[in-house]
């Protein structure tokens, strides 16, 4: 047990969920993550678990304390989101989240490439179903060109790792370069999963496909997954803090007209992700604990989001910003839950994100990075503008849509409050987080400075909210959809395949005819030669047999020298 | 509204008007303490008063007029993609 690795206790653990009924399969789906959680707390700091398969050597399990951290913030994110999803029945939800989970967990804490690529694609094909489960075409769609894309991703990250594992003799999970094609292909297999531009689409394309509660289950691990892997395999790779600081700006612009408001809560995670990314993008030690503290409190507060707006959807059936307005009156618990989480995201002082984001942005600052800094200050403003603004105020104050409804259901509400806690628990005692960071550095959020000039930007933003709506300039929610880098493979590129599908049908129409053809005078002529009275249905003289052996040996020795 | 129902207390454009005035004082008195204290910053710009405020504000409102015209060019109906 001393080395059990505690992704299979969820992997494997999910199977029985399927199987059990009422209250008892409540309280085992609950349990797991729990169990699991404490086998990961009591293996030994360090350790590293390796078996031999085909004269390699897996490292299944390898304990540092950046792996520890995200397998910690996994495991709570698993037992929040099982919480979370206890209204519904469907068993297959549950035991894909759990499934997924312990995948995730299992990537951060594999030590080599091959069993971080297993984990990978495992997670990609349970999260899937996460995206079906809703049972529309439209999520069939989604889900569709969601596997597509991380198939992709998988297909590169293998190739990539044959590559770099030719290369370098080493298929270790540790800093690679780059520059070399083995680590090119990794990074853009890692970059595809963490929603890199224009490799973002799949994202913003299915999460707000999914179920209530897959949507949330999906926003906690595969990207925060790429987060790792690009921590651990690129950290000080300068093009990263150009690609991150795109990742910050671009979708707040998507994020204001976007209306249905979970999508809206995906592109505001590529701007978080993007700020997780400039972090090792910069590489220092204050960077990378800063990217590790903002991915921590970063699946807590956008999982409090997503439930928020799960609830709203349950609830109402709607989740588009222009259906929405005044649910603060129906529920009041849901209502003040999606504020904490808005106020997170938001980094308003003594919320979580105040504490974690600002490290990032002090490590920008301290290796000169102007232009990013100031970049990351935009965003700061315009995340606020987005998810700590309109979320709450189009879903639950705005115009008085007049739906009336109930309050989310108890188990929700519960998930929704521990997340809540949690959130502002980390923003008013930031040192509990910052004890788990990968390095031991002292950094301060709460100077004068910090605050005083946090709240200045955060209430600007707000003014500049307030006066555009009363002036009539904010854009109104609108049924539509904005085109983004999807519509390159969901127009051309279909139209493309499409086309190509219909001339390979029309093609083999014409092949057809032609075997059909081919296959008769085939047949004719075999009758002629093999047929009772045929040539080459006599008795063959042993000779003769010799002469083919041979004749098939001198081919192979010709292609031996050849090759 | 119905007389028999609840009303809540931002049902009520007055209430709505006092929040607005009370964002209006506090942001005034957040740009003025800037004149009572010593920031610690890492670049100089950061030093012009009220920097981070007008920053804010300005953001912004670019972010949403822009974000606003970038509707003309991304905008497309609901059944855009035929899967609705």
């Amino acid at each position: 047990m001393s080395s059990l690795n505690p992704a299979l206790i969820l992997v494997l653990g999910a199977l029985p969920a399927l199987v059990l009924k009422g209250h008892l399969r409540a309280a085992y789906v609950l349990l797991l993550p729990v169990l699991s959680f404490l086998q990961l707390y009591t293996l030994p700091a360090g350790i590293r678990a390796e078996f031999e398969i085909l004269g390699m050597l897996l490292t299944t399990l390898h304990l540092d304390r950046l792996s520890f951290m995200f397998a910690v913030i996994f495991h709570i994110a698993a037992f929040l989101l099982i919480l979370y999803s206890l209204h519904t029945r469907d068993r297959l939800q549950q035991m894909a989240t759990l499934i997924y989970a312990g995948c995730a967990i299992g990537a951060v804490l594999a030590g080599d490439l091959i069993t971080l690529f297993i984990y990978f694609e495992a997670a990609a094909l349970s999260s899937v179903f996460l995206i079906w489960a809703r049972r529309t075409p439209a999520s069939y769609g989604a889900g569709m060109r969601y596997l597509i894309v991380q198939v992709i991703s998988g297909l590169l990250l293998l190739t990539g790792i044959i590559l770099h594992a030719r290369s370098s003799g080493s298929i270790e999970f540790t800093q690679m370069d780059p520059g070399t094609p083995g680590g090119a292909l990794i990074f853009l297999a890692f970059g595809i999963k963490c929603a890199f531009p224009l490799l973002h689409n799949w994202l913003v394309d299915a999460y707000p496909q999914a179920t209530v509660t897959g949507a949330v289950v999906l926003s906690a691990f595969t990207t925060k997954m790429a987060v790792y892997a690009l921590a651990t395999a690129f950290a000080g790779t300068e093009i990263l803090i150009w690609i991150g600081l795109l990742m910050t700006a671009f979708p707040i612009f998507y994020a204001v007209i976007e209306n249905d408001l979970r999508r809206v809560l995906t592109y505001s995670m590529i701007n978080q992700l993007g700020f997780m990314v400039v972090g090792v993008g910069i590489g220092t030690e204050l960077a990378l604990n800063g990217t590790a503290a903002h991915a921590f409190a970063h699946i807590l507060y956008k999982a409090l989001l997503f439930m928020s707006m799960g609830a709203v959807l349950l609830r109402t059936g709607r989740i588009n910003g222009s259906e929405l307005g005044g649910l603060y009156k129906s529920m009041p618990y849901t209502a003040g839950f999606c504020v904490i989480g808005a106020a997170s995201i938001s980094a308003f002082p003594l919320f979580s994100g105040f504490v974690t984001k600002s490290m990032i942005m002090e490590a920008a600052a301290l290796e000169g990075y102007t232009l990013a800094w100031l970049v990351l200050l935009f965003a700061s403003a315009g995340v606020f503008h987005h998810s700590g603004i309109k979320i709450p105020y189009f879903a639950f104050f705005a115009h008085d849509s007049g739906i009336r409804c109930k309050e989310a259901p108890a188990s929700m509400l519960c998930a929704m409050a521990i997340a809540a806690v949690l959130c502002i628990y980390i923003g008013v005692f930031p040192q509990t987080l910052y004890a788990l960071l990968p390095y031991q550095i002292g950094y301060q959020p709460y100077t004068l400075t910090h605050v005083i000039t946090q709240l200045q930007l955060l209430f600007f933003s707000a003014l500049a909210f307030t006066w555009l709506v009363r002036q009539g300039l904010y854009p109104p929610e609108l049924r539509s959809v904005n085109l983004d880098a999807d519509w390159f493979y969901r127009k051309p590129g279909r139209w493309l395949a499409e086309h190509a599908m219909q001339s390979i049908v029309a093609g083999e129409q014409k092949m057809g005819v032609w075997i059909k053809r081919l296959s008769f005078s085939a047949g004719t002529r075999l009758h002629r030669h093999h047929g009772p009275q045929g040539l080459l249905a006599k008795t063959w003289p042993t000779g003769s047999m010799v002469l083919w052996v041979a004749f098939l040996l001198g081919v192979y020795l010709i292609f031996y020298y050849v090759y | 509204m119905n007389r028999k129902k609840h009303r809540y207390w931002l049902d009520s454009p007055d209430n709505v008007r006092k929040l607005v005035y009370g964002l209006y004082a506090l942001c005034a008195a957040l740009m003025l303490l800037d004149f009572f204290y010593h920031k610690h910053t890492n670049f100089p710009f950061e030093n012009w008063f009220g920097f981070f405020a007008w920053f804010g504000f300005i953001a912004c409102v670019a972010l949403v007029l822009l974000a606003k015209q970038m509707r003309k060019l991304v905008k497309r109906d609901e059944d855009y993609y035929g899967d609705v």
